[in-house]
């Protein structure tokens, strides 16, 4: 039996076993391969994208259990090829390394941004946990979130660009 | 020059921010079958049977494969070499009924759907005969051996450890650690028309993954095409192709379809690693802080099949003066997969146990430990007797230590503290070599002034895409907008596998040798123009720079190359060229840091907190300062995992790792990293490369450790030799 589901303003009918992995679903059916698959344990957050606008392991999520939710992605994120400030000041502190960690990081700061538009460097850090990141790109991520927060002030301007 | 040297943003940002860029396992084709690997639960024995009845009457499996039912495979070891294989009998996947060690892949199962073939996978049931195995290093550390007769000892080190004023001796030792890209090991192997094939994989070198398939399933060149547009980091993992590649492609071949196999992370834990190491040290000086006798020996884990080794033992000699000196390097079997190269190898554990050592004698000297570097700086690569292309290693003492405010530490340990937790700051040497490969390119220039640069190299996420761009456009004299970068494919021109730091400067001076190519087919068709303004003009005068070629000595003198082309009917100019490099018998070549740090540490608790690194690096031209200092920065994020968390735990009755995943292997996270502050110091170096270029991936992390390890001393008064310092350590 089909299951619908609604990703990224669209809705889809899914032919699959309602307990496969939504990250499978959005990544094999859907082709959307921005989400990544890093453990498939909720352990590394490289599969984070929205439910319902708040940050979901999506590796541990059954098809089943997303109801009538609203999915976003990555790729739903830009609007008309248009990068979001977060994207764009990812971009801007070259928080990316070889990228692989990127969409999920950049999931999961958004959902925070969108309920908590100037947090702390605490909050970010606390919030941020679930992510990991391989390259070491963690003090530019950091700095990208402030920089997207607050886009009217110095704050994120690091040493890069001192130089 | 516009853009060598400059700031610019990673040309691939874009892509990574909006989820388009494509690693190995993101492809989709149409009929595409996903496998699933099942693995060796022992260490060491044989496959008694394997039953794959049930697995295979789950609806959606296409087919298990073993060592029974595989295709024919090559039985000579030589098929099975890679470029960078060491010496000894290289693994094959389902060979045969021999376990070499736990995780070893026994089965492959392939389905229509990723969920069906894992669930499949659980259901396959193999019977073993497990041997005897041994998988601790200190059990196996007496049978250890050398692997080739080691250099001869510079005069007699033992003879002048015993009658130095000042004496240190000890043993480090640093655990198995594993790479843990996020991305994990992946292929999509997919067959093309007329019995071609095209494959996907995760590497650091498409053109050694290439060969290797060729050989191992005896194709033709033109047969296999090997892709790696993007890599979800390697740092040395990739550098060897893995067991998922060999059987992405033989489900490929079995099933005609495109196969796509992806690792778990638990599985990843069954490829390479670094290997564990003791590292043995006698520092021999007298009282005014001169070197008089170093002894390093390194204890190395490889497997039973094959002999991986790294260069721990020597990087003494390149930096610290001392007549007498003895360096062995030992290899000790286990029954684990085969060792391999992880950031710096060789380098991050030898200099982790040196840089300590010496920490530990500027104590026994009460010197300060950077006083003590500098009295034992050396000019020369003493293990060549050869001075370097350049180093600049005491202005990074000198930059670091002011940047970090040094002057202010207080030597006695336990003396400073922040509330209730206690401070500590150490500092150590970083050194890593400065390779070059040759390497070739080729360029395309259209006559609308857009040139496409393509080399077969990788970007593992280290910015190649971003410089190869950034030397293209100056040595073309175009925007950097209007340059296309093509690498990650095994037809492009010729690329060593990207590892070591020299992909930078072997691909850069491989675009500058084909961009000289250009430059001479345009002077040419410039100069048959009639009238033209570099008629007369010598080719070495003319350069190009602003999309025009103009002469040095009269900027009047230039014609654009829009025009040039469209004079000469030239639609575009292709050239292609390998680049080598000049032989220099007359320099070392090496990079080099220092490393600065403090820690807070709880007094209580015995928390660790790495609260700041100043690392200064000298490493000749730095390319583009944004991605050489992420790298940096990466090496320094490592360097605290090495310090404070990362560790492969055996459980050596079973032989089997504990921590197979990334919760409980710990690195570093967004709540361990503060602040860290990257210093490049100058370094002109007329002899390396026409650039002056050295490469920054590996620098980063030697050193740290060590830095960190001596700054926990500096705060607690308690030396912890084995790593990673945990808190319980501490309490020893
Ligand atoms: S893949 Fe979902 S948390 Fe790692
Ligand atoms: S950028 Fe490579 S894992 Fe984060």
């Amino acid at each position: 039996m089909a299951i619908s589901i609604k990703v990224n303003g669209k809705t889809h009918e899914i032919d699959a076993d309602p307990a496969t992995p939504l990250l499978y679903i959005l990544r094999d059916e859907l082709a959307l391969n921005g989400a990544k698959f890093g453990c498939g344990l909720g352990q590394c957050g490289a599969c984070t994208v929205h439910v319902d606008g708040k940050p979901a392991f999506s590796c541990l999520l059954p098809l089943a259990a997303v109801g009538n939710r609203e999915v976003t992605t990555i790729e739903g994120l830009a609007s008309n090829g248009k990068l979001n400030a977060l994207q764009q000041a990812f971009i801007d502190e070259q928080a990316a390394q070889c990228g692989y960690c990127i969409a999920g990081m950049v999931m999961r700061a958004e959902a925070l941004l969108r309920v908590n538009p100037h947090p702390g460097e605490e909050e970010i850090r606390a919030h941020m946990q679930p992510n990991l990141c391989r390259c070491g790109t963690h003090m530019r991520i950091l700095r990208a979130i402030k920089r997207a927060a607050d886009r009217s002030t110095e704050i994120g301007v690091g040493h890069e660009e001192r130089l | 020059m516009n853009y060598i040297g400059t700031p610019i943003s990673r040309v691939d940002g874009q892509a990574k921010v909006t989820g388009q860029a494509k690693y190995a396992g993101d492809v989709n084709v149409p009929g595409l079958v996903f496998g699933a690997v099942v693995t060796s639960t022992i260490a060491k024995g044989r496959i008694k049977s394997i039953d794959t009845s049930a697995a295979l009457k789950v609806k959606g499996v296409l087919k298990v494969l073993t060592h029974k039912n595989r295709p024919a495979l090559p039985k000579s070891d030589q098929a099975w070499k890679d470029d960078i294989a060491p010496g000894g009998s290289p693994f094959r996947p389902l060979y045969d009924d021999k376990v070499m060690f736990s995780g070893q892949p026994v089965a492959l199962v392939l389905a229509e759907e990723w969920e069906t073939a894992r669930y499949a996978a659980s259901l396959v049931h193999v019977e073993y005969a497990a041997k005897p195995h041994i998988t601790d290093l200190q059990a196996a550390r007496e049978k250890a051996f050398t692997l080739k007769k080691s250099k001869k000892p510079r005069g007699d080190a033992a003879k002048a450890f015993s009658s130095a004023e000042v004496r240190h001796e000890a043993e480090y030792f640093i655990p198995t650690e594993h790479h843990n890209p996020m991305e994990l090991f992946a292929s999509t192997a997919i067959p093309e028309k007329r019995g071609k094939l095209t494959v996907y994989d995760k590497t650091q070198g498409v053109q050694n993954v290439h060969r290797y398939l060729c050989s191992v399933f005896k194709k033709k060149k033109g047969d296999i095409r090997v892709m790696s547009p993007f890599m979800g980091g390697g740092f040395g993992s990739g550098l060897r192709p893995q067991y998922q590649v060999v059987l992405a492609v033989m489900g490929a071949l079995t099933l005609k379809r495109p196969v796509r196999l992806m690792l778990t992370r638990q599985q990843m834990y069954g490829l390479g690693y670094r290997p564990a190491s003791i590292e043995r040290l006698q520092l021999g000086a007298q009282r005014d802080g001169t070197l008089h006798a170093i002894t390093h020996e390194a204890i190395v884990v490889t497997s039973q099949f094959e002999e991986f080794s790294s260069s721990d033992t020597e990087w003494a000699d390149r930096l610290y003066k001392s007549p007498n000196a003895k360096f062995v390097h030992k290899l000790a079997r286990l029954d684990v997969p085969t060792s391999c190269d992880m950031r710096a190898p060789g380098a991050t554990t030898g200099v982790y146990g040196l840089e300590c050592a010496m920490d530990e004698l500027a104590v026994a000297l009460k010197l300060d430990p950077v006083e003590l570097r500098l009295r034992c700086y050396s000019d020369k690569d003493q293990s060549v007797n050869l001075p370097y292309t350049s180093k600049n290693l005491r202005e990074c003492y000198q930059q670091g230590a002011k940047a970090f405010g040094w002057e202010k530490r207080n030597p006695v340990p336990r003396s400073m503290r922040d509330g209730n937790e206690l401070v500590g700051w150490g500092m150590a040497t970083g050194v890593w070599e400065a390779l070059q490969m040759p390497a070739a390119a080729r360029i395309v220039l259209g006559a609308n002034g857009h040139a496409e640069i393509s080399c077969a190299t990788s970007d593992i996420g280290t910015g190649t895409y971003t410089i190869m761009a950034q030397v293209a456009a100056d040595a073309l004299g175009l925007p950097i907008e209007n340059i296309g970068i093509k690498l990650g494919d095994s037809t492009l021109p010729q690329s060593p596998v990207e590892g070591g730091s020299w992909m930078a400067a072997s691909v850069s001076h491989a675009i500058l040798g084909v961009a000289d190519e250009v430059r001479k087919t345009l002077f040419d068709a410039a100069k048959k123009i009639k009238g033209s303004p570099l008629s007369g003009v010598k080719f070495e005068d003319v350069t190009l720079s602003d999309g025009k070629i103009v002469s040095k000595k009269d900027p009047a003198r230039a014609m654009t190359i829009a025009h040039v082309m469209r004079e000469r009917r030239l639609d575009r100019i292709e050239k292609e060229k390998l680049h080598k490099f000049k032989k220099d018998e007359k320099h070392a070549r090496n990079t080099h840091s220092a490393i600065f740090a403090e820690v807070k540490i709880d007094e209580e608790l015995g928390v660790i907190r790495v609260t700041r690194v100043v690392n200064a690096v000298a490493a000749g031209r730095i390319l583009n300062t944004k991605t050489a200092r992420s790298q940096i920065m990466g090496g320094v994020v490592w360097g605290i995992g090495m310090a404070l968390h990362e560790e492969t735990a055996y459980d050596h009755k079973f032989g089997r790792i504990m921590n197979a995943n990334i919760a409980e292997y710990h690195m570093p996270v967004n709540a361990d990293i503060h602040d860290i502050e990257v210093i490049f110091v100058d370094e002109p170096d007329e002899h390396i490369n026409p650039l002056g270029i050295k490469g920054v991936g590996e620098i980063g992390i030697v050193g740290t450790a060590a830095a960190i390890a001596n700054a926990v001393y500096h705060a607690t008064g308690v030396r912890v030799r084995d790593l990673p310092i945990t808190l319980d350590k501490l309490r020893r």
